[in-house]
């Protein structure tokens, strides 16, 4: 039977919604399940943890160095609480990216990247060319099978569970050639783009920077974070983090709103799995109407502002 | 200082690609090679850290059969010093990437090694962790700047939370986001003077690697494709529609 570690994603205080999804995947994979959480202290985070339902045991390894995300000094951690484990896991986000390959590499093991579907426990659909293509891979069984989570195919497990809290800790040598400065974030209300629950992009249609500002009036009638097509990024509409698609952000939110899209191979890559998409725009014929749940025809200009004041009805 | 710079020959972004009907891969025949999109970000993040007055010497590192010479001369002609290939017909998974990369650094006495955070056609984001590992020193994964100080270097990092900083210490590997700038264009003189630039090649069999565990590609098939919708005629009907589907509640 299979034995899964799963490392938790957080900020030190608030468990990340990707480590549910992670413990998704484990679930499919079946076996026992149990959370690492590396922290300074994670106590909160631990508890957020052992309520995820189908996992057995939450492992805190609680050390000060451990108070940022630093893969270089994670790995070597994760390389040696593996010992035992026939599966290690992470989320396929930005942290559970950086770190795992490198803990894979202590380990000797390749790593599946991406798991979108789980196969049998040693293979794994995963995608390729940007998502034009999945691969179905099979993993070897030694050491032991190292895979991040596409978090965008994953629902979050449920909470009900009451896993057991055990302090652990590992006698791995940790360097001190990488050191953490600060995270600079935007100060902004609205929600993060890559795990907003709504998202209102815009593209080349919106037409200009200062255009822009009914994207964001839009978003924050929603409550939703704000996107951008390549078209709209490289124009200079919006900076590029806001992109959304093969080279910028994949996201699975459950309302996309793309306004003024035409809907490029590129784009549709990063949105596919939103479960309702909505699309405005004025040429009828645009690409972005073939993946749209909803599509509404027309000028953007005119049907913001009455899609706001109907919104302000409800 | 030296800086290593990996160059990976992929299937040219526009294209779209097929899967091949009987599943056994993606069909690349004919199709327009590239230098992998990250990498030449790599590159030209190599050759802006040389112009900016350090004494540097860029190799251009590639690995993959013959036909790949193509892309490392347009490296040369980008503005690396020289190139090194790493010949083999087979495909090459990022674990044995990384230890082609590590041997490379030892033969070379590297002190830098940028990479693309990912290849656009397996789009693993491995290679570079998985080298900072086994060398056994810092890595800087998507970076979106870059500053050199002295001994160390300042990296900013695109993470899903904003942009985070961190220093490492040389000698480190840093891999390469969209934002970290814009590489140049190759200009025809440049071409013409990269025929003449140091083009090495290795077998890889003769590096002395020993075999890595590796994934077994079992078949492959076209994404199932998103069912599209229809077309409502006006706001309100959107809204009920969204209403009725529980998504605005």
């Amino acid at each position: 039977m299979s034995k899964i570690l799963v490392i938790a994603e957080h900020d030190g205080e608030k468990l990340n919604s990707s480590t549910a999804r992670a413990v998704s995947c484990a679930l499919a994979i079946g076996g026992d399940i149990d959370v690492a959480v590396f922290a300074a202290d994670g106590k909160a985070v631990c508890t957020a943890a052992a309520k995820l339902k189908g996992v057995k045991k939450v492992l805190r390894v609680a050390r000060p160095e451990n108070g940022k995300p630093l893969a270089a000094v994670l790995a070597p951690q994760v390389a040696k609480l593996a010992a035992g484990y026939s599966h290690v896991l992470a989320p396929s986000t930005t942290f559970g990216k950086d770190l795992l390959p490198r803990a894979a590499a202590l380990l000797a093991a390749p790593q599946v990247s991406d798991v979108m579907k789980v196969v049998d426990p040693l293979s794994f659909e995963r995608p390729i060319y940007a998502g034009n293509a999945i691969v179905t891979v099979k993993a070897p069984a030694q050491p032991c099978v190292v895979a991040t989570v596409r978090t965008a195919s994953w629902a979050a497990c449920g909470e009900g569970g009451s896993a057991e809290v055990a302090d652990a800790s590992t006698d791995a040598t940790l360097p001190s050639h990488s050191r953490y400065v600060e995270l600079k974030q935007d100060k902004t209300d609205r929600p993060d783009l890559q795990s907003a629950v709504r998202v209102v992009s815009g593209g080349r249609g919106v037409g200009s920077k200062e255009n822009f500002a009914i994207v964001y009036k839009l978003a924050d009638k929603l409550g939703a974070a704000v996107g951008a097509s390549r078209a709209a990024v490289d124009a200079g509409f919006v900076p590029n983090d806001l992109q959304v698609g093969q080279t910028g952000k994949i996201i699975a939110p459950e309302l996309y709103v793309a306004v003024g899209i035409s809907g490029a191979i590129q784009h549709i890559t990063g949105i596919k799995d939103a479960r309702t998409i909505v699309a405005i725009n004025r040429d009828p014929d645009a690409p972005i109407f073939q993946v749209a749940d909803l599509g509404l025809v027309g000028d953007l200009f005119q049907i913001l502002p009455e899609l706001e004041a109907e919104l302000d009805k409800r | 200082m030296k800086i290593l710079v990996g160059i990976k020959r992929v299937v040219d972004f526009n294209v779209r690609i097929q899967v091949k009907k009987d599943g056994s891969g993606v069909e690349t025949a004919g199709a327009k090679q590239s230098i992998n999109p990250f990498d030449e970000i790599a590159l030209e993040e190599a050759l802006r850290i040389r112009e900016k007055g350090v004494q540097a010497e860029v190799v251009a590192v590639s690995i993959g059969p013959s036909d790949v010479q193509q892309q490392l001369r347009t490296a040369l002609a980008m503005g690396a010093d020289r190139a090194i290939l790493v010949e083999t017909a087979d495909a090459v998974q990022p674990l044995l990437a990384a230890k082609v990369f590590l041997e490379l650094i030892q033969r070379e006495s590297a002190d830098l090694v940028i990479l693309g955070k990912q290849a656009i056609d397996d789009d693993c984001n491995q290679t570079g962790q998985m080298l900072a590992a086994l060398w056994d020193r810092p890595q800087a994964t998507f970076a979106s700047k870059v500053e050199l100080k002295d001994k160390t270097l300042q990296v900013t990092r695109e993470v899903d939370a904003g942009l985070e900083v961190i220093d490492v210490d040389l000698p480190a590997v840093v891999t390469t986001d969209l934002r970290l700038n814009t590489p140049r264009f190759v200009k025809m003189p440049d071409i013409m003077k990269a025929k003449s630039k140091p083009l090495a090649t290795l077998k890889l069999a003769e590096l002395g690697i020993a075999a890595v565990p590796a994934l077994e590609a079992v078949s492959y098939a076209a994404p199932a494709p998103r069912k599209g919708g229809h077309k409502v005629e006006s706001v309100q009907a959107l809204i009920k529609e969204l209403h009725d589907r529980g998504v605005l509640s």
